[in-house]
């Protein structure tokens, strides 16, 4: 057992889609994972957060099968489907490529299923367009979209949010989470956001080469070792908007007051919030429309 | 019988170019034109190895690149040496060792000149079985590995992950990337392969919206080439592989030309 499963069986009845326990990575000499674990249940948002180099990756990568760890063992449910969303993919511009041979790739659908995939991830008019001209925030959806056609139990999202820009990003992770509830699938999701992350998961696992603490939300902002890792402010951010955690706008309120770097007193904050939430709330229906 | 000569040479040169267009284009989007190169050299390698155990020189060709491309793999798993570093070395030991292997044939005369630049109006009919031969197995290969090969290029952890056996599909490259460089050595010779290979498919980008559009448009560059460079080098009595080459270039050039002209014409309007 994980050292930090009793911490996510709190949040949890049904068998893990993936369980990873006791895993140890050593790469070129230096430890990069150290008894660490992890699980992921159907219909579960579990969110991996760390500051840069602290093995978010490579922990990916090992419950994606892709790297056999030295030691430990990861245990995926049998005809277990996964979706896999990479960090930072960029494709080269000397390899021309529309968004539809992408999503046929590795194997071939018709176009009905690609066309119901990207209406699904907000973004059916992309279907014939260069991938290369795609904003941020079309190119990750269409990485969603082909991890979604695989009609997956499980996500794997690394940095799904990573450059898009901050309308994008709440509309995106409402994207997400709305799939997770459309489906019912498991998502573990590495974040660099903090403010997302504690707002929309279920569990977050924060990692430093070990694992420093995991858990609800709640539980994690208020754990020493998280404290130490991403200083007191985050802290308070995570106050903020834990009044409101049951509010989808309030999401994206706590995002942009931390944009701005202003830590302001509750009421002010939560309201300023709710307004900029409503606005986001509506971009992202009218792109669905479009 | 200048007719025989030429017709075989053309039916030579077409040949390579069409399997070299869609294989160069995968070393093109893979960046491995250096790799590329260096399996060329090695061709010298193979075709002394060749004589040695009196086996077809296509053959020793094909062994030696292969050869090559595992070596490199092997050694690749070492971190104190980086790839392109690890390619210079194999590259210029492959030629500089298939040199001195061939010095050692007493009574045998090479025209080393042939093997480094080509010497397509020598092509015969055994040379031709190779090239349509080769080429026909290498294409069928291609076009089985096309959809992984292509997964695999753009993100191989993301291919890995869904399921596409990448060791086997980047192995089954190299080895049809041997066959290309051994059935295109009569027509360009060792040091002009990769430019047959990275030439029409640089070509042909400015003009494809999609992978197997570029394949195709590299495989058209790359016959137009061949016609032009060998009936330039019946004109103007040039070398014939190099002909081919520079009529590569020229395409090349004219087609960035076209591309830079069209950008500019489409921006124009808007203003």
């Amino acid at each position: 057992m994980a050292p930090d499963s009793t911490a996510l069986d709190g949040s949890a009845e049904a068998a893990p889609l993936v369980e990873a326990a006791g895993v140890f990575v050593t790469l070129g000499g230096k430890p990069i994972l150290s008894d660490v674990g992890l699980a992921v249940r159907p219909g579960e948002i579990v969110s991996l957060i760390g500051p840069n180099g602290s093995g978010k990756s490579t922990l990916v990568r090992v419950v994606l099968g892709l790297l056999k760890p030295d030691r430990g063992s990861v245990t995926r449910r049998p005809g277990l489907s996964v979706g896999y969303l990479p960090q930072r993919l960029r494709i080269d511009p000397v390899l021309p490529l529309t968004v539809r041979r992408f999503l046929c790739l590795p194997k071939r659908h018709g176009d009905a299923a690609l066309k119901a995939v990207l209406a699904e991830v907000g973004a059916d008019y992309i279907l014939d367009q260069a991938v290369q001209d795609l904003s941020g925030g079309e190119f990750q959806r269409m990485l969603l979209a082909r991890a979604l056609l695989r009609d997956p139990d499980l996500l794997v999202l690394d940095e799904p949010l990573a450059g898009v820009d901050f309308a994008g990003q709440l509309s995106l992770f409402t994207l997400i989470a709305t799939v997770r509830k459309r489906r019912g699938c498991g998502v573990l999701m590495v974040s660099h956001d903090l403010h997302l992350v504690m707002a929309g998961t279920d569990a977050v696992v924060c990692l430093n080469r070990h694992i420093c603490c995991s858990g609800k939300p709640e539980a994690v902002s208020q754990h020493p070792e998280y404290l130490a890792l991403f200083g007191p402010k985050a802290a308070e951010r995570l106050a903020v908007y834990t009044h409101a955690h049951d509010h989808q706008h309030a999401l994206s309120g706590a995002v942009l007051d931390g944009a701005d770097g202003a830590v302001m007193p509750g009421p002010d904050h939560e309201h300023g919030g709710h307004d900029h939430g409503d606005h986001h709330h509506g971009h992202q229906e009218s792109s669905n429309r479009s | 019988m200048i007719d025989d000569f030429l017709w075989r040479a053309l039916a030579g040169g077409l040949g390579v170019a069409l399997v070299a267009g869609p294989l160069g284009c995968f070393i093109v989007w893979r960046r491995m034109a250096y790799f590329g190169d260096s399996l060329a050299h090695s061709a010298l390698l193979g075709i002394a190895i060749g004589i040695l155990l009196g086996i077809d020189a296509t053959l020793g060709i094909i062994a030696a690149a292969v050869a090559l491309a595992l070596l490199l793999v092997l050694l690749q798993h070492q971190q104190r040496l980086a790839s392109d570093t690890l390619l210079g070395i194999m590259a210029h030991s492959g030629l500089a060792l298939g040199l001195v292997v061939l010095s050692f044939f007493e009574g045998l005369r090479i025209d080393l000149l042939s093997y480094l630049f080509g010497d397509v109006l020598a092509v015969d009919g055994v040379d031709l079985f190779w090239i349509y031969g080769g080429g026909i197995l290498a294409l069928a290969g291609l076009a089985l590995i096309w959809r992984p090969l292509l997964a695999i290029t753009i993100h191989e952890d993301l291919a890995r992950a869904e399921g596409v056996p990448v060791l086997a599909v980047r192995l089954a490259f190299v080895l049809l990337i041997a066959i290309v460089i051994a059935i295109s050595m009569k027509i360009v010779g060792i040091l002009l392969i990769t430019s047959l290979l990275i030439i029409p498919a640089a070509t042909a980008r400015g003009f494809a919206r999609t992978p197997e559009q570029m394949a195709l448009l590299a495989m058209l560059a790359g016959v137009l080439s061949v016609v032009l460079g060998l009936f330039g080098s019946l004109q103007w009595d040039t070398p014939s592989g190099p002909s081919v080459v520079v009529a590569a270039m020229l395409l090349f050039a004219l087609a960035l030309l076209g591309d830079l002209l069209r950008r500019r014409g489409a921006r124009q309007p808007g203003h």
